[in-house]
C-alpha cells in the first residue's frame, strides 16, 4: 500500500486532475452530441471513470485509503446502472430496429 | 379500589356478541346462503340474552347494587377523563334483558318474515348492528358511550326504515325519522355539554353524586334537564316531535316491532330515569314532561281511532303509550315507567310480530278494511293478538292492567284531572285495539282473491313465547294491595330514585280499579256491538266524513302544518343554495381551479417533448448553471 501510494505520489496531482477533466469533458460532449445510445452509455461510464480516478488521485495524496473504497462502491453502481442501460438498448433495438437516441419519444404525450 | 363482583368483566361479551354477528353477515354478506345470516344474527342474541342473564344472577348474588366496567381509557385530554366504559345495575339489566330477550325473539321470527327478500343478509346485518348499538345506550355508564348507542340506534333506525329504499315514499319516511332524531339529539348534545361545563364530568356516578349537593329548581339544573328532554321527546317520539314514528312504519314489520315498539323509542324514557336524580332537582322540568306525556297520550290515541292500515294503528298506539311512560316520569315515578317499558315491550313486540303475521299471510294487504275473517284461518296469531289486545288494554290479569294501573294511581295521587284525561286515554286505547282486533279477525273475509294462511312456525314460536311473557309479565310487579311485594319497584329502587309518593288509600285503591274495568269492560261491548253485531267498517278514502271525523282521519294535519311551516320554509332555503350559491358561485369557481391548471399544464408539457438529447442538454445546462451559481456566491 505505502509503495502504491508513494507511486501514485510520483506524478504531481495537477496530472490527475487534468487527465480527469479531459476525460470528463469527451465523455460530457459524447453524452451531448452523438445519436447512437451504445456510444451516449459509453461516454457516460467514460465520465464516471474520470471521476473515479480523480476521488483515487486525492485519496493517496490524502493518504486515506476511504476514497479509494468509495470508488469500489462507484463501480458497483456503474455495473447495475449499465445492466439496467443495456437492456434498455436491447428492448429498443428489439422494438424499433434502431438504436438512435431520438426514436425514443414515442411515449411522449 | 371498590371490590368487584366476579366475572362482571365478561359484560363486554354482552354488547360484542351482536357486533360480531354486525360484522360476519355485514362482510360476508354476498357469499351468505339465504337463511345463513338469519341463523348467524339470531344466535348471537341469543347469546347475549343468556350472558345479560348470566350477570344477572352474577349481580343478586354479589349482593352489589351496580358494578363498572372499565374497557380501556376513551378520551383523555389534560384532566379530562372519560373512560369507555360499561355500568351493570338493575336498571341496565332490566333494559339489557329486555333488548336481548324480546329481541332475540324479533330476530327469530324474522327468519321467516324475510325469507326470499332479496337483501336478507342486509337486513340482519343492520339488525345485529341495532342491537349493539342499543345495548350499548343502555349499558353505557356515561353520557357520551350512552351518546354513541344514541347515535347508533338513530342511524339503524334510518337505514332499517329505508330498507326497501326502491319506493320514493319509504325514503322519505326514513330521512324524516332522521331529521327529527336530528333535532332532538340537537338537544341532547347540548344538555350533555352543560352537564359537562356544570359538573366537569360526564360519568353518571360523578354527575350525580355532585347534583346532590345542588339546591332543588336550581336553573341550571331546569336548563340541562330541559334540553336532555328535547333529545328523549325526539328519541321516544313525543309531541312536537312524534310524527316521525307512524311513518316509520314503512320499514319491514320486525323492525317495526324491536325499533320503534320495544327497544329503540323507549331510549328516551331509558335516559330519562337514568338520569332520575337531575330530574328530581328539577320540578318545572317533570310538569314539563307530564304535559307532553298527557298530550300525546291523548292525542296520538284519538289519531288511532280512525286509522286504517295495521301497522299505522299499532304505531299511533306506540306513541301513546310511550306518552304513559312520560305521565309516569314526570310523575317522578321512574320505576313505573320503566316498568310500563318492560310490559309494553312485551304487548307491543307481539301486537306488531301479530300483525306482520297477518300482513305476511294477506300477501302484503295492510288495510284492516280490506281483511276480516283470519280467526278460522290463524288461530295462533289471533289467540296471541288477543292476549296482547287485552294486555295493551289494561284488562286484569295481563300484563298491561299491572303497569297502567299503577300509572294511573300515581296521576290520581299527583292530580285528579290527569287521572281523568288519563284514564280517558286508555280507554280510547281500549277502543281502537278491539276495533283494530274485530275488523281483522271477526266476521267475512272482505278481499277477494287471498288465501290467507296461517304463518310458518319459526314465525309462531316468538308469537306464542311473547303472548305468555305479555300475559304473565305483569307478575313481575304485584301491588301490595294484591298481596304481591312489587318486586319490580323494589328491584329498580338503587339504580332509579322516585320521588316518594303519598300514599293512598287501598279503599281508592280499589275503587280506581274497579271504576277503569267498568269503564273498559262497557267499552269492549260497545266495540263488539258497533263491528261485530252491526259489522260497520271504516268509510274508504273518498267517502265524506263529518268534520270531526275528517280532521281525525287525516291525523289533524299535523304533517301539513309541519310541511307549511318549517319543510317548505327549508326547501326555498335549500333551493336558494342550489341554484344560486352552488350553481353560480361555488359550481364555477371550482370548475375554473380545474381548467386553469389544465391550460397550465398544455403550456407546460411543450418543455417536455420526448428528444432525449434536448433533455441531456437540459440537464448538464442545469447542472453548469448550478455551478456557476455556487461558484459566484
Amino acid at each position: 500500500m505505502k509503495e502504491v501510494s508513494s507511486a501514485i505520489q510520483l506524478i504531481p496531482l495537477d496530472n490527475y486532475i487534468m487527465l480527469s477533466v479531459a476525460l470528463f469533458s469527451i465523455g460530457l460532449m459524447g453524452v451531448l452530441f452523438r445519436r447512437n445510445i451504445i456510444v451516449v452509455l459509453m461516454c457516460l461510464e467514460l465520465m464516471f471513470n474520470s471521476v473515479n480516478l480523480l476521488i483515487t488521485a486525492f485519496s493517496a495524496y490524502h493518504s486515506d485509503p476511504s476514497g479509494q473504497v468509495f470508488v469500489f462502491f462507484i463501480m458497483i453502481v456503474a455495473a447495475a446502472e449499465v445492466a439496467v442501460g443495456l437492456s434498455i438498448v436491447v428492448m429498443m433495438k428489439r422494438n424499433v430496429e434502431s438504436v438512435d437516441i431520438n426514436l425514443l419519444n414515442r411515449l411522449r404525450w | 379500589m371498590v371490590e368487584q363482583v366476579p366475572y362482571i368483566n365478561f359484560a363486554w361479551l354482552v354488547p360484542a356478541l351482536p357486533l360480531l354477528g354486525f360484522l360476519i353477515t355485514g362482510l360476508a354478506y354476498k357469499r351468505l346462503k339465504h337463511n345463513q345470516a338469519g341463523i348467524i344474527a339470531s344466535t348471537m342474541v341469543v347469546l347475549s340474552f343468556l350472558v345479560s342473564a348470566a350477570l344477572f344472577f352474577v349481580l343478586q348474588s354479589s349482593g352489589k347494587d351496580s358494578a363498572t366496567v372499565t374497557l380501556f381509557n376513551w378520551i383523555v385530554i389534560g384532566n379530562m377523563n372519560i373512560p369507555f366504559a360499561l355500568l351493570i345495575d338493575h336498571l341496565s339489566l332490566t333494559m339489557m334483558l329486555i333488548i336481548t330477550g324480546v329481541g332475540a325473539l324479533i330476530h327469530i321470527y324474522s327468519i321467516g318474515y324475510m325469507h326470499g327478500d332479496d337483501r336478507v343478509n342486509s337486513f340482519f346485518a343492520q339488525m345485529n348492528l341495532f342491537t349493539f348499538s342499543m345495548l350499548l345506550l343502555v349499558m353505557g355508564a356515561n353520557y357520551l358511550v350512552l351518546f354513541i348507542g344514541w347515535e347508533g340506534v338513530g342511524l339503524c333506525s334510518y337505514l332499517l326504515i329505508g330498507f326497501w329504499f326502491k319506493n320514493p315514499a319509504f325514503n322519505y319516511a326514513a330521512r324524516k325519522a332522521f331529521v327529527m332524531n336530528r333535532i332532538g339529539d340537537l338537544g341532547f348534545i347540548l344538555g350533555i355539554i352543560l352537564l359537562f361545563l356544570t359538573f366537569k364530568s360526564v360519568t353518571f356516578s360523578e354527575v350525580f353524586s355532585h347534583a346532590a349537593k345542588l339546591q332543588p329548581g336550581a336553573p341550571v339544573i331546569t336548563l340541562i334537564t330541559l334540553f336532555l328532554l328535547i333529545g328523549a321527546v325526539g328519541k321516544s317520539a313525543q309531541i312536537p316531535l312524534f310524527t316521525w314514528l307512524p311513518d316509520a312504519m314503512a320499514g319491514p314489520t320486525p323492525v317495526s316491532a324491536l325499533i320503534h315498539a320495544a327497544t329503540m323509542v323507549t331510549a328516551g324514557i331509558y335516559m330519562i330515569a337514568r338520569s332520575s336524580i337531575l330530574y328530581n332537582l328539577a320540578p318545572i322540568t317533570l310538569n314539563v314532561i307530564i304535559v307532553i306525556g298527557l298530550a300525546t297520550a291523548l292525542l296520538a290515541a284519538i289519531i288511532g281511532l280512525k286509522q286504517n292500515d295495521i301497522k299505522k294503528v299499532l304505531a299511533y298506539s306506540t306513541v301513546s303509550q310511550l306518552g304513559y311512560m312520560f305521565i309516569a316520569l314526570g310523575l317522578g315515578a321512574y320505576s313505573t315507567a320503566v316498568f310500563h317499558v318492560t310490559t309494553h315491550a312485551f304487548f307491543k313486540a307481539l301486537l306488531f310480530l301479530g300483525a306482520g303475521s297477518v300482513i305476511h299471510a294477506m300477501g302484503g294487504e295492510q288495510d284492516i278494511r280490506k281483511m276480516g275473517g283470519l280467526r278460522k284461518k290463524m288461530p295462533y296469531t289471533y289467540f296471541t293478538f288477543l292476549a296482547g289486545t287485552l294486555a295493551i288494554s289494561g284488562i286484569p290479569p295481563f300484563s298491561g292492567f299491572f303497569s297502567k294501573d299503577l300509572i294511573l294511581a300515581k296521576a290520581y295521587e299527583h292530580n285528579i284531572l290527569i287521572y281523568i284525561l288519563a284514564l280517558g286515554g286508555a280507554l280510547i286505547t281500549c277502543f281502537y285495539m278491539f276495533r283494530l282486533l274485530y275488523l281483522v279477525f271477526s266476521g267475512e273475509q272482505r278481499l277477494p282473491g287471498v288465501h290467507p294462511h296461517e304463518s310458518p312456525r319459526v314465525m309462531t314460536i316468538p308469537l306464542v313465547i311473547l303472548s305468555i311473557l305479555a300475559v304473565f309479565g305483569g307478575f313481575l310487579n304485584i301491588p301490595s294491595l294484591l298481596g304481591g311485594d312489587s318486586k319490580f319497584t323494589t328491584f329498580l329502587q338503587c339504580a332509579v330514585i322516585s320521588k316518594v309518593p303519598e300514599e293512598i288509600s287501598r279503599y281508592t285503591e280499589i275503587a280506581l280499579i274497579v271504576i277503569s274495568l267498568i269503564l273498559l269492560i262497557r267499552v269492549i261491548i260497545f266495540v263488539y256491538w258497533r263491528y261485530v253485531k252491526k259489522a260497520l267498517i271504516p268509510a274508504g278514502e273518498t267517502e265524506t266524513k263529518p268534520f270531526f271525523s275528517r280532521l281525525v282521519y287525516n291525523k289533524f294535519y299535523i304533517d301539513e302544518i309541519y310541511i307549511a311551516l318549517f319543510e317548505k320554509h327549508f326547501g326555498y332555503l335549500s333551493d336558494f343554495f342550489f341554484h344560486k350559491i352552488e350553481n353560480t358561485v361555488l359550481d364555477p369557481v371550482v370548475d375554473e381551479i380545474g381548467a386553469a391548471t389544465s391550460r397550465f399544464g398544455t403550456m407546460v408539457r411543450r418543455l417536455q417533448p420526448g428528444n432525449m438529447s434536448f433533455y441531456l442538454f437540459a440537464m448538464v445546462a442545469g447542472i453548469l448553471l448550478f455551478i456557476v451559481f455556487i461558484l459566484i456566491i
